[in-house]
């Protein structure tokens, strides 16, 4: 089994536009995950049917029994997160290490699980589709992408599918690590603009980091040339294919207000990313 | 007054209105939060007096000599960052969240405390804006400490903050404390989805928030039909307009060449101070 990572540094760029549209058209070959955890879009294209719901716990919070405090300070002294004020935890601000657990002279801190969000192994029209939802303001994402992923290996394994899509999420940070570390092939989205071309780099850098090949397409190409052409220059110099350039087009939004990928409507779109589906392919 | 620029959803334009915002307006700190990707700098090219130090974190340092491999801090390590074998102790410092629990814990008094550096904070001025910036270093999952530092370092009586994308801890640590948070999306269904949930968010943290539709004119009228349904004050609206674009990706604050923008910028920060009260 292949796993294939769409991901990009800069958001905003077409991930998940291009994870939906490569999931068409490897459709019955693959199980897609979308690992952006907190901001997915992937559903709002593939329509999901859940079929199984699984509880994400986590990191464990404290919490304060009023009762037995004594209102010592020791617990807010000891946390190195700033989640104690006035003897009561900031749940949001709490990263579940346990110090206070151990400071407290009166046993009034106890931790308690708590669930951080949903995962689901959902049916789309082309194929499985495991995806999840972090609740608001909840931390470890990464440890959910890592939940997410192994359930879409599960059901690939199960289903006798040979690939994972996996939409990643923007940045370079704990879930784009999750998203990454392991996978066979990274498809990094980017635009010819300054914050893509500084956000590319880097990213490529942390692709390089982990060991993970990774290929490159330029979304938007045409709004300018200059900048893409470089980024062409950028990706030869670390030996990185470019494998396909997406003209700017209105029709993109278009068909994502229709819920539709940009391979079950017509358009230039549409065209260049079935090109770049086939060097992908080739590259797997 | 401290005003952070968020959205859900990447590349919407967090860093476009918060750019073309602290140059129209002049005497403000801008802090790029977006450490994992910060781009705000990128806009301003004349930079002064630019320097630049290390972000640390803390980590446990073991004293091969004094443990006894007795195993207590492994044990209680919630992130696993600490394996204790017959011959020695491995710390995975990735993975280190630099509590102190070990270090308080050792029955030995073996563990002590050292630093390792995450990543950079960068300070520089260009006119009236004074920038600070984070840069996480590659390879490095942990935002939220530098975030902090970052952040700790605006001292202005105006605080623009650019907030990473998303919904999860650096967003949380990159809006906390803020007077005001800007929610920048735009009118599409993954505009629409992402803005929900940065809603319940900021209003989970009690922070008065107001909505800029960027690339106004293209998509559908959900995210318009969304902010009437739960009151949300549309503050600004930018079109979708290719000189904009353009502008932006070769580097330019697009209000220093379509100079109307300065005023719109200027009243946007009218309106977020009387929606702020």
């Amino acid at each position: 089994m292949k796993q294939l990572v769409v991901i990009s540094g800069k958001g905003g760029t077409g991930k998940t536009t291009m994870a939906a549209s490569l999931a068409s058209l490897a459709r019955g070959e693959m199980v897609v995950a979308d690992c952006d955890v907190d901001a997915p879009d992937l559903h709002l294209l593939l329509q999901p049917q859940v079929r199984e719901t699984i509880d994400f716990l986590g990191l464990q919070a404290a919490v304060i029994d009023p009762g037995k405090c004594t209102n010592c300070g020791e617990c807010e002294k000891a946390c190195r997160f700033d989640a104690i004020c006035d003897f009561t935890v900031d749940p949001a601000a709490c990263e579940g290490c346990r110090v206070c657990t151990i400071v407290c002279p009166s046993e009034a801190v106890t931790m308690v699980d708590r669930v951080s969000g949903h995962a689901f192994v959902s049916d789309t029209r082309f194929g499985t589709m495991v995806h999840a939802e972090l609740l608001p303001g909840e931390e470890a994402s990464g440890k959910l992408v890592a939940m997410v992923r192994k359930l879409a290996s599960k059901a690939a394994e199960k289903e006798d599918k040979e690939l994972v899509i996996i939409d990643g999420s923007p940045g370079i940070g704990c879930p784009v690590i999750a998203s990454i570390t392991g996978t066979d092939l990274a498809l990094v989205m980017t635009e010819p603009s300054i914050s893509g071309v500084h956000d590319l780099e880097r990213i490529l850098a942390v692709t390089k980091h982990f060991g993970v090949e990774a290929l490159v397409a330029v979304n938007k190409h045409d709004l300018n040339p200059d900048m893409t052409e470089e980024i062409g220059e950028l990706c030869r110099d670390l030996g990185v294919d470019v494998v396909g350039r997406l003209p700017f087009d209105p029709g993109v939004v278009e068909a994502m207000v229709q819920g539709k990928t940009l391979v079950e409507v017509e358009g230039p779109v549409g065209d260049a990313i079935r090109e770049a589906w086939g060097r992908i392919r080739m590259k797997l | 007054m401290m005003i952070s620029v968020a959205s859900g959803k990447g590349g919407t334009g967090k860093t476009l209105v918060t750019t073309n915002m602290a140059a129209a307006i002049g005497g403000v700190d801008l802090v790029d939060c977006d450490v994992e990707e910060p781009n705000s700098y990128l806009f301003f090219p004349d930079l002064e007096e630019k320097e630049s130090s290390d972000c640390t974190v803390a980590i446990p340092l073991i004293d091969e000599e004094r443990c006894t491999r007795c195993g207590q801090c492994s044990d209680f390590c919630a992130y696993n960052a600490l394996a204790v074998f017959p011959q020695q102790v491995l710390l995975f410092q990735e993975l280190c969240h630099g509590c102190g629990g070990c270090a308080l814990l050792c029955p030995e008094g073996a563990i002590s405390e050292g630093t390792r550096t995450i990543g950079k904070i960068h300070r520089a001025r260009s006119g009236g804006v004074r920038l600070l910036w984070g840069e996480l270093s590659v390879g490095e999952p942990m935002a939220t400490p530098l975030i902090r530092s970052v952040k700790a370092e605006a001292k202005g009586d105006l605080v623009l903050i650019d907030s990473p994308p998303g919904t999860a801890c650096p967003v949380i640590e990159a809006v906390r404390g803020s007077d005001f948070c800007l929610l920048v999306t735009e009118p599409t269904p993954f505009g629409l989805y992402d803005l929900s949930i940065a809603v319940q968010v900021v209003r989970g943290m009690e922070i008065p928030c107001g909505v800029v539709v960027n690339r106004s004119g293209i998509g559908d009228r959900g995210v318009y039909d969304y902010c009437e349904r739960e009151s949300i004050p549309i503050l600004l609206e930018i079109p979708m307009k290719r000189q904009i674009a353009e502008l932006t990706s070769r580097g330019v604050l697009f209000s220093s060449v379509m100079t109307e923008w300065q005023e719109k910028f200027v009243h946007l920060l009218g309106k977020i101070e009387e929606a702020a009260k």
